[in-house]
């Protein structure tokens, strides 16, 4: 397919002194407490595997795709070295060296295109609006699926009756005066699975002096992807939505899902190679907000509405060390009257989620998740809140393994309630 | 993936083949015939541990054979027990069948005392991590080997106890590693180190046998301190699997300043007037230029760039005007010796965030250059400015930087050696740097490692550091408790 086998540079490994800093923030590691399901050892196998000490095998490849890209060791390396974006390099060598079919289709056929994802997930309405979903908690019928797929099943959010896609206006007015012009950046997962959540986004930004610019045709940030080693898909579709929010003018791009964001902004640097792009990619990156960073960052009306509730905050790893963004969330919360804010143990500890590893890495996934859903529980709180689709359907799931009363929410969405009252 | 392929004994070189023959006391040819029980092997150890608890593809091989060192030998299983029953039943199949085992924890040490250069088993504690008990009254915590060093510290805190040692690795080693290596930190200054604290351990011994030593009295003086023995041994004499650990109550008030000195010179002769005042702080640090450099790459904290060193100073103890008092008392004797400036940490975060940047400053050296020799010589605190002088002298003689820093208050200095080591004319400087800094230690009445250990790195400068009659007697130690010499082969004695 490629000419030519890009591979990750000596300057990625070659400085790592194996001081073990990175084993102590890492969640694998500290689940199964082996340097194979270390960072240090993922740098390791990959510097072994790059210079010919090892083989390419697919051991080594499965252990690269044990990281979570919860980004804790690339924050916490002392010398520089990001482990695991070393991580995911080395999946992407490894579909270069040997393509899998499935990926293409999926990553390359289905994901990237929005009215097949709505196709895709239409059973999941059905699901619901038939009142089948009640149909088997009320007889029971859970119990019967196998383990996985019975949590699986547990994550799945309220589905609205029609993808938001087709329900949002292509433009919705500032309301009274426009002050920014703002693209709203359509996550698939966020608009899919969380459908009224992006609806409130897009309210409370018209609250708040933006005009709305929803371009139809975005297709997905390129994030699954990436972490199944396919960067040559991830820039077709940068090009694509870069393309597309150039003809939007606007000044700003909003997102409310940490993981489009953090992609978004990393389009510059995934297209610096390209002499065609590189220039269009790093305006693009730059326009880049999440929606709680834009709001910080402009007059903000105070909600009037009080909401008496104990609310939490569960930082998405991929907004807080691939954005930088954890105190914007936070203060956003805390300017709602009634609302008592408490700090979340590890608040920003990986959930587990991590795109599909609930998927393809179940017990991991959920040994991450228990500690995550340990600390929730000292919280005692109402409502926990994240702004990424990925947590927020794995810590429903976690409430409800562990039989918690807490709702999982978007922060935006609170805002939202506090607005309306 | 494919678990059984892996063949348990496949030798990475004929030299280090009859290396782990001699250790055994057998022949190549009978090394030869044991690699037909192999797969019996595996099995063994699976039936001990439970197949979770054994590791053999070569992607695990490939992993378990370095510490923070640059030396790296690939093991030919890794074993991951849960309780001392299965380290006792794991040692007796090793010394039925002569295989040696190398102990280690989290894998940072500095010495490469946790290097498997003969292969065999590398018998890796991290899951024994439970904390067992902490009494309160006696003011002691049984924990097994695998305990993170800072998971016990939080442990203890959180019932208004204090476990002192703080290996800047604190996050990142285990009780058990500590032990073994005698782990220090900059709170040993005021503390002592981390033997100071054991009571009491269990140690599973060269034949299989589980060895209870010590006990919850502060005092003890029946028979010999065999406690005092296995601290610090390096996995050589037995397998450290829990530990009784002393605690203090913990200091409710600490104050921490960063002190800047235009001259290196000065900072090193204000240590030992400050000690001399009558004060005790808890740590007393030091850092060069390079070292300030470094940190400031990693972490933004706006240190000071315009200096040749700093001076990391903590008071600390239960009565908050006596902690203040003893600060005034630091800080004007800096000032009286020549600081440029003394900044007190406003609150807790800044405290913090200037004791997570010293205890990063050993791996962000890396920035440097690929390849770093951290050294822990040790001398009297009296010979600290001649010590820093000489160094630096060193470091002109042979044209390749040499970091200082350390717990200059107790005389441990970390010099360290930045090189690169693909230039093999590098290395043989670097070789010939690090025989003069032991010399130096030596002469001014030091050792050779002041927390770190001797591993394989020190080994040459044994004989020169201790004599003859010192090494005869630890070797026959040694011969008495691992008369197969199948514990860490190859580790603390000189060829």
């Amino acid at each position: 397919m490629q000419s030519e086998v890009s591979e990750p540079s000596e300057e990625q490994y070659l400085n790592c002194i194996r001081c073990g800093l990175c084993l102590a923030v890492c969640p694998t590691y500290r689940e199964y407490l082996t340097e194979t399901a270390s960072p240090r050892g993922r740098v390791a196998l990959a510097r072994k595997g790059l210079e010919g000490e090892l083989e390419l095998s697919p051991n080594l490849a499965e252990q690269m795709y044990a990281c979570f890209d919860c980004l804790a060791c690339n924050e916490i390396c002392p010398v520089g070295i990001r482990p695991a974006d070393l991580a995911l390099n080395m999946r992407d060598l490894q579909e270069q060296r040997q393509l899998s079919g499935w990926k293409q289709t999926l990553f390359g056929g289905l994901i990237p295109k929005p009215g097949r994802m709505e196709a895709a997930t239409w059973p999941l309405r059905i699901y619901e609006e038939l009142g089948l979903r009640r149909l088997v908690y009320v007889l029971g019928l859970r119990r019967l699926l196998p383990h996985q797929l019975r949590d699986i099943e547990a994550m799945l959010p309220h589905m609205p009756q029609r993808p938001l896609r087709q329900a949002l206006p292509e433009i919705s007015e500032a309301n009274g005066e426009t002050r920014y012009r703002v693209g709203f950046f359509l996550g698939c997962a966020q608009s899919l699975m969380f459908a009224e959540e992006s609806a409130a986004s897009v309210r409370v930004l018209t609250r708040n002096g933006c005009t709305v610019v929803t371009p139809k045709e975005t297709v997905c940030c390129g994030m699954p992807a990436l972490g199944y080693g396919r960067t040559d898909l991830v820039r077709e579709q940068a090009r694509f939505n870069i393309a597309l929010f150039e003809k939007a003018n606007v000044e700003t791009i909003v997102t409310d899902c940490a993981t489009c964001g953090s992609t978004l902004k990393d389009y510059g640097k995934l297209l610096a190679d390209d002499p065609n792009w590189a220039a269009r990619a790093a305006e693009f990156s730059k326009k880049v907000r999440d929606v709680s960073e834009l709001l910080m960052s402009i007059p903000f009306e105070k909600p009037q509405g009080r909401l008496e509730a104990r609310v939490t905050y569960h930082d998405p790893c991929h907004l807080r060390r691939g954005q930088g963004v954890w105190k914007q969330p936070r203060a956003l919360l805390q300017m709602i009257d009634g609302l008592e804010f408490v700090e979340l143990p590890e608040a920003d500890w990986c959930c587990g989620s991590a795109g599909s590893q609930l998927i393809t890495h179940y017990e991991t996934s959920l040994k991450v998740l228990e500690r995550k859903t340990e600390n929730l529980a000292s919280t005692k709180a109402d409502y926990l809140a994240s702004g990424c689709p990925g947590c927020q359907m794995q810590l429903i799931l976690g409430v409800r393994r562990q039989g918690l009363d807490v709702q999982v929410v978007h922060p935006i969405a609170l805002l939202d309630i506090a607005y309306k009252k | 993936m494919c678990h059984c392929e892996a063949v348990l004994f496949r030798r990475s070189s004929p030299l280090s083949q009859g290396i782990a023959s001699l250790a055994e006391g057998r022949s190549l040819a009978m090394t030869q015939t044991r690699e037909k029980m192999d797969k019996s092997i595996i099995a063994q150890l699976t039936t001990i541990t439970g197949k979770d608890g054994v590791l053999s593809t070569p992607e695990d091989l490939a992993v378990y054979g370095y510490d923070a060192t640059f030396e790296d030998h690939r093991p030919d299983v890794v074993v991951l027990p849960r309780t001392s029953e299965q380290v006792s039943q794991a040692l007796a199949l090793a010394a039925r069948e002569r295989i040696p085992l190398v102990t280690r924890g989290m894998g940072s040490g500095l010495a490469a005392a946790s290097v498997p250069f003969n292969g065999g088993i590398a018998l890796t504690m991290t899951r024994m991590n439970r904390i067992l008990e902490i009494d309160t009254v006696n003011a002691t915590a049984h924990v097994e080997a695998g305990v993170v060093t800072a998971d016990l510290q939080a442990a203890v805190e959180k019932l208004g106890l204090f476990y002192p040692p703080d290996p800047s690795s604190i996050r990142h080693s285990t009780i058990g590693g500590n032990i073994a290596c005698n782990a220090g930190g900059p709170r040993c200054l005021k503390y002592g180190v981390t033997g100071d604290y054991v009571l009491g351990l269990t140690v599973v011994l060269a034949d299989g046998r589980i060895l209870h030593t010590g006990g919850k009295c502060i005092k003890d003086v029946v028979g010999y301190d065999l406690k005092a023995l296995f601290t610090g041994s390096e996995g050589t004499l037995g397998v450290i699997t829990e530990a009784l650990l002393r605690l203090i109550a913990k200091p409710k008030f600490a104050r921490t300043a960063l002190v800047e000195f235009v001259r290196l010179d000065d900072a090193s002769r204000t240590v030992n007037v400050i000690l001399q005042a009558g004060v005790v702080p808890a740590t007393l640090e030091l850092m060069d230029e390079t070292a300030i450099a470094c940190i400031e790459a990693a972490l933004h904290l706006g240190l000071p760039l315009d200096v040749e060193a700093i001076l990391l100073i903590e008071a600390d103890g239960s009565d908050e005007a006596a902690v203040l008092r003893e600060m005034e008392a630091v800080t004007e004797t800096c000032r009286a010796r020549g600081a440029r400036q003394v900044k007190v940490a406003e609150d807790e975060t800044e405290r913090a965030s200037l004791w997570r940047a010293r205890r990063s400053l050993s791996p962000s050296l890396a920035r440097k250059a690929p390849n770093k020799l951290g050294e822990d010589i040790t001398v009297p605190r009296s010979a600290i400015p001649e010590t820093v002088r000489r160094l630096k002298a060193i470091s002109t003689k042979y044209e390749l930087p040499i970091v200082i820093y350390g717990h200059a208050g107790d005389g441990n200095l970390h010099p360290t050696i930045l090189f690169d080591k693909r230039d093999p004319e590098q290395s043989v400087r670097v070789e010939q740097m690090a025989a003069e800094e032991f010399a130096l230690a030596l002469e001014l009445g030091g050792t050779l490692s002041g927390e770190h250990g001797v591993g394989t790195l020190k080994r040459p400068y044994m004989q020169q550091a201790l004599g003859p009659l010192s090494l005869e007697v630890q070797k026959r130690v040694k011969q008495a408790l691992d008369p197969l010499n199948i514990l860490n082969p190859g580790k603390v004695f000189p060829e």
